[in-house]
């Protein structure tokens, strides 16, 4: 079974924003493989394990990004490959296009993807693919079963679990709950330097910057308000409890 | 010019859903004078629900109606969908940020070559009167107001729960037009939908939500939650680690992974208030935080806060406010 995950690399959860001069400060900042993409290259492993094949994992982004790439080969995906140009930017159409214009050219049965990324947070790429390559997809999966042409998926749809009976190709995109993602063994770490990992530019994957003009722009940037800490309540738990209930009342104005 | 903005309406449970009625907020402010907003309404027995839609928009709704859109398949109302925008030729099209928008969205998007905006919180005109969309980055940590640009052929919008008030219904309805075309083959198959949410407060919808954390401590800690959240009509949240732990279903989490919400009020009960979980509910207007713990760091976001035990303090809330609403 050949099987491509689309990944990211993103800011670490527990990262806080800092602008400077309008801009996301990355200096310092901890970067990981975005945390559902992280469950798509699990699942890519465990399926590799039960059913054999290969595992590509592939990604757009800055040239950090070979960190996280070399990350999924070290838990054990087999090939990466970066595309890595400035003229594709963030908007969600071109990096669809870009990404779409890669795998077109590959052969696949499964694409893996994450839900959303934990930075931009849209959930639009992975979808936009399946549509742009033709395939089925299934959004937003905490379970998956394959056996042969045929993939049972449960879908987590605002809680709800709808069971998705489908053939391959097809593209999945991973929620929280689909398995717990292991961390590198050092011989995993090791092998991964000797693993290929390929750059890629626009005309690699046979795009033109016309092909991947942005539709979307960014303005500007802001951090929300900070939040003041407000007034711990005093009195035994029943007082508490009761001036909780008043204040929301006629301060708060929220009941 | 004149424009039209389609809203792909949602249902759940025999109703059209609030965020459907705030994505129509959201066009009309949006729009041109000239403008006109149609919607799109899929699903099975929704006839009159496409009459009530009708009173909120000025062009006409298209309905779908077939016993095979009863439940959501993505491929199904997709190949709907395409078919009513085909004849709408919009020049937006707005969805809910749910979990229906956000799988139908982009597969409009990649099919139109259009430009999509997921997640939209506000939306402002500029100084050029260009509209510009407000959305958050990394849940919440930060906002970027975003626009399309000039060539765009159509523009997608995708709109945050809880963030637009409900559009009011107009004085004359626009008409409804059923559609009775075919579906394509289809190459997945819904075999079955659970809905564990049935009779509960939608999490990203709910006016009120109370979160628990590891302080809960097992799965039956959450019951004095449960029965909180009964008496305020609220809904039920959880935190990573109390997820992490087992003690809840992942759906519930409320986070950077995990969902956001933005409801008037979020008690956080027994949460300590990492980063990770701060960004996803520190957009609500009151935050009131229970904990054990004086130095916990949800304390500094929350306006209200209570140190002590949520086993003892929670029921006492309830008692408190069932006095104060009966």
């Amino acid at each position: 079974m050949n099987i491509y995950v689309i990944l990211k690399q993103t800011f670490d959860t527990e990262e806080k924003i800092v602008l400077r001069d309008g801009q996301i400060e990355e200096d310092g900042v901890k970067f990981v493989i975005n945390p559902y993409d992280e469950y798509a290259v699990e699942e890519a492993i465990r399926l590799k394990d039960r059913h054999g094949g290969t595992i590509s994992v592939v990604s757009v982004g800055p040239d950090r990004t070979t960190e996280a790439l070399r990350t999924a080969l070290a838990m054990g995906a087999d090939e990466a490959a970066l595309i890595s140009d400035e003229r594709i930017g963030q908007d969600e159409y071109s990096v669809s296009k870009a990404l779409a214009a890669y795998l077109g050219k590959q052969t696949f049965d499964l694409i893996l993807g994450g839900n959303f990324s934990i930075d931009n947070g849209s959930g639009q790429v992975a979808v936009r693919i399946a549509t742009l390559l033709g395939i089925p997809h299934v959004a937003s999966v905490t379970q998956l079963t394959v056996d042969g042409s045929r993939a049972t998926a449960l879908r987590d749809a605002e809680g709800d679990a709808e069971t998705i009976e489908l053939t391959l190709p097809l593209l999945l995109t991973a929620q929280q709950g689909l398995n717990e993602p292991r961390y590198p063994s050092l011989p995993g770490i090791m092998k991964a330097k000797k693993k290929p990992l390929r750059t890629l530019s626009l005309e690699d994957i046979g795009l033109t910057e016309a092909d991947i003009s942005p539709k979307t722009q960014r303005e500007s940037l802001a951090l929300p308000p900070a939040r003041q800490a407000g007034k711990l309540l005093k009195g035994d738990p029943a007082q508490q409890a009761a001036e909780l209930v008043r204040l929301l009342r006629t301060e708060a104005k929220a009941l | 010019m004149s424009h039209i903005y389609a809203i792909i309406a949602e249902t759940r449970e025999g109703k059209l859903r609030q965020v459907t009625f705030e994505a129509i907020e959201a066009a009309r402010q949006a729009k041109g004078e000239t403008d006109r907003i149609a919607a799109v309404l899929i699903g099975h027995q929704v006839s009159e629900l496409a009459e009530e839609l009708a009173r909120y928009v000025d062009g006409p709704v298209h309905v779908i109606d077939r016993s095979d859109l009863a439940a959501y398949h993505a491929e199904a109302a997709f190949a709907a969908a395409s078919a009513a925008l085909n004849e709408l030729n919009p020049g937006s099209v707005f969805l809910g940020h749910t979990a229906i928008g956000r799988d139908l969205a982009p597969m409009i998007a990649a099919r139109l070559e259009a430009g999509q905006i997921s997640d939209v919180t506000a939306i402002e005109s500029d100084d050029d009167g260009g509209i510009v969309y407000v959305r958050p980055l990394y849940a919440g940590k930060a906002f970027e107001r975003k626009r399309f640009v000039e060539n765009t052929s159509t523009r997608i919008v995708t709109v945050r729960p809880n963030n637009f008030p409900a559009a009011e219904p107009l004085p004359s309805p626009g008409q409804v037009v059923s559609h009775t075309s075919p579906l394509p083959n289809l190459r997945s198959a819904v075999k079955e939908v659970v809905r564990k949410t049935s009779g509960k407060v939608d999490l990203t919808e709910a006016k009120i939500v109370i979160s628990g954390g590891r302080g809960v401590k097992s799965a039956e800690g959450f019951q004095p939650l449960e029965r909180l959240a009964e008496v305020l009509n609220a809904a039920v949240g959880a935190s990573r680690g109390a997820c992490d732990a087992g003690y809840c279903d992942y759906a519930l989490q409320i986070g950077q992974t995990g969902k956001v919400v933005t409801p008037e009020i979020y008690i956080a009960c027994g949460i300590s208030g990492a980063i990770q979980h701060l960004a996803g509910m520190s957009q609500s207007r009151v935050i009131i935080a229970i904990n054990k713990d004086p130095e916990a760091p949800i304390f500094k976001v929350a306006d209200y806060g209570i140190v002590g035990d949520l086993f003892e303090v929670v029921p006492l809330l309830t008692e408190e406010f069932e006095k104060a609403l009966a």
